[in-house]
């Protein structure tokens, strides 16, 4: 019988404690198939956020480290270029890179550090329970926004990718979704050329938005959670490569 | 500025330099891979040195975009087995705090001079001791300490950039170099060479790619009921044990005296007069000058306590460290306060009237 998928070792053999329907579970994997892909488990450090993939070193099996909120860019900085031979990648969510870390991250772009950032968006704080998070779309109920997102007070929906994209030192900005087969298919693609870019040392910060479901805290099923992330968050994050 | 050749091939010769390029130097000499800072006053020429100096030397300088991301670069750097500081001066130590903090709980050794100036907020750029409780205590959130030099000359702040950097590697812990606006910019002749060091542990727990092993990982949080406190504990073994081990005192003409005025760093120097006028004028003064303010030289204090002999602490700040003479000296004795906040100098004449004051009857 010929196997047609199996578990990439870097991806540990275990249950994680991601909701289900999480798209955390899938993205996981896909770096982990990308390290083992590219073979550079032996010189990976990957850096665990602050929210629900704090503890993503449980399931990816390469050295990690766990770094303050929003400050894994930095920590990155100082690990690239005291080490740069290793590969190093930031996992790092919207609450993550896209409120409290938005400095640390413009700068790691702005110095064109030779990082590989993995941007989880989706639209809400979940390890918090469900509060508004800089991505969330206008009218999105969440615990901090009881009457939906209302942009007079409350801000619109902030595009990261498309500010990064702008800067020099940024060589590499692709949205992607994880919502359907195809759209896994192209997260992982665009997350080993993600990769590949630091292996070959290009002179820049590359990074992968992926838009991801949080059923949990968008009170959907896993199943519409997906169509949400088709129908509605894609007309405000539009999919695509934005730099590179 | 000074050129290499009087940096780097003469470390053997005395020198002329100010303290905020003599640490630097000093650190280069330690065996700094790498340093990231971003500029404040009045510690601008270590920003500056490093970024001459560490390019000539092939490491690792970054101008960061501010004191958070400075403190995360040296978590990052530290984590993965480096050699690395940062330094700032009060209102910049305020950002780093919360990086400090990760950094005790991830057991990561780091260096941190604090080149003091006067708070609260912005307050002012003359020199001040006023962030001796930020570094005493932790001064981030948490239950943990770094260990504080408080160096009183400049070559002073060479000898304890080396033993600093020993320290944070043998305890995984960060030290913190609590020096002033005085010292950062006074020059003084220093002797730059190396001194014996100590034996260092492998970092076998370093980020280094999980080549041939299993992974390694460094982090801050314990969830599961009992393993943060099993943590807490560990550290304060690690604590305990620095506190037996580590401190470090100098004191003159205790012994004898009726009145032992308690100074640090730059205030220790105006005090070294004050007291040697007193015992010309026959008054029985000493001093005692902790150079480790955490751990606080609390038995030399407390023996010099059972004679009743009064304690004059000696500060540019509103009283910090006498809170420290206190809990050392236990009711035993009185302790009174001098300083000056703000960016304000105790002068010998205030320091010796002080003394006057306390010790010749008439004038009490």
């Amino acid at each position: 019988m010929k196997t047609v998928f199996k578990r990439t070792p870097t991806l540990k053999d275990c249950p994680t404690h991601y909701c289900p329907g999480c798209g955390h579970g899938i993205a996981h994997r896909l770096i982990a198939e990308t390290i083992d892909e590219l073979g550079i488990r032996g010189r990976t450090i990957g850096i665990a956020p602050v929210g629900c993939a704090v503890l993503a070193y449980d399931y990816l099996d390469v050295d990690m480290i766990e770094v303050a909120h929003g400050r894994a860019p930095a920590v990155a900085t100082g690990m690239k270029r005291t080490n740069p031979d290793k590969i190093i990648f930031s996992y790092q969510g919207d609450g993550d890179l896209a409120a409290i870390g938005t400095a640390e991250i413009i700068h790691a772009a702005h110095r064109a550090e030779q990082l590989t950032v993995i941007f989880i968006n989706n639209a809400v704080f979940g390890m918090t329970g469900g509060q508004m998070a800089p991505t969330t779309l206008l009218g999105q109920v969440t615990a901090t926004t009881p009457k939906g997102r209302n942009a007079a007070g409350e801000g619109y929906p902030l595009q990261v990718s498309e500010i990064l994209a702008l800067l020099p030192g940024a060589i590499y900005v692709e949205r992607c979704a994880l919502s359907g087969a195809a759209g896994v298919r192209k997260t992982k693609k665009a997350i080993k050329h993600a990769f590949e870019l630091q292996v070959e040392a290009a002179e820049g910060l590359s990074l992968v938005e992926v838009l991801s479901p949080c059923p949990t805290y968008w009170r959907m099923t896993p199943a519409k959670a997906m169509e949400w992330i088709e129908k509605e968050m894609v007309k405000v994050f539009p999919l695509g490569r934005l730099k590179g | 500025m000074i050129e290499k050749s009087d940096t780097c091939s003469e470390t053997h010769k005395r020198i002329l330099m100010c303290g905020n390029e003599a640490l630097a130097e000093a650190s280069i000499i330690a065996g700094l891979d790498a340093y990231f800072g971003y500029p404040i006053t009045p510690q601008n020429e270590i920003t500056a040195y490093m970024s001459r100096r560490m390019a000539e030397e092939g490491r690792v300088f970054i101008q960061s975009e501010s004191e958070l991301a400075a403190i995360n670069m040296v978590f990052g750097a530290s984590a993965t087995g480096k050699r690395t500081m940062t330094s700032s001066s009060s209102p910049g130590i305020s950002l780093m705090q919360e990086g400090m903090s990760y950094l005790a709980g991830a057991e990561l050794p780091a260096v941190v001079v604090n080149v003091m100036r006067g708070g609260p907020g912005l307050g002012n750029i003359a020199p001040s001791q006023s962030d001796y409780f930020q570094a005493t205590r932790g001064g981030g959130h948490g239950d943990y300490r770094t260990i504080v030099f408080g160096p009183s000359t400049v070559q002073e702040l060479v000898d304890y950039m080396h033993l600093a950097f020993d320290l944070a590697d043998v305890y995984r812990i960060t030290v913190v170099i609590l020096a002033d606006g005085f010292l950062g910019q006074m020059m003084e002749p220093v002797l730059l060479e190396k001194k014996p060091h100590r034996e260092l542990p492998a970092k076998d727990w370093a980020l280094t790619g999980a080549k041939g092993r299993e992974q390694n990982i460094v982090r801050s949080l314990w969830l599961p009921e009992g393993a943060l406190e099993a943590l807490n504990n560990k550290l304060k073994a690690k604590y305990e044990l620095i506190e037996k081990n580590e401190v470090l005192c100098e004191q003159y003409e205790v012994e004898d005296a009726e009145i032992v005025v308690v100074a640090y760093g730059i205030a220790a120097r105006i005090v070294r007069s004050a007291v040697s006028r007193a015992r010309e004028e026959g008054i029985k003064a000493g001093w005692i000058r902790p150079i480790t303010l955490w751990p606080f030289p609390t038995e030399q204090i407390s023996r010099a306590a059972e004679e009743f002999k009064i304690f004059l602490t000696v500060e540019m700040s509103l009283g910090q460290m006498v809170e420290d003479v206190r809990l050392a000296v236990a009711g035993k004795a009185p302790v009174v306060f001098y300083g000056r906040p703000g960016g304000g100098t105790p002068t010998v004449d205030e320091i010796l009237d002080k003394i006057k004051q306390l010790t010749i009857p008439e004038k009490r």
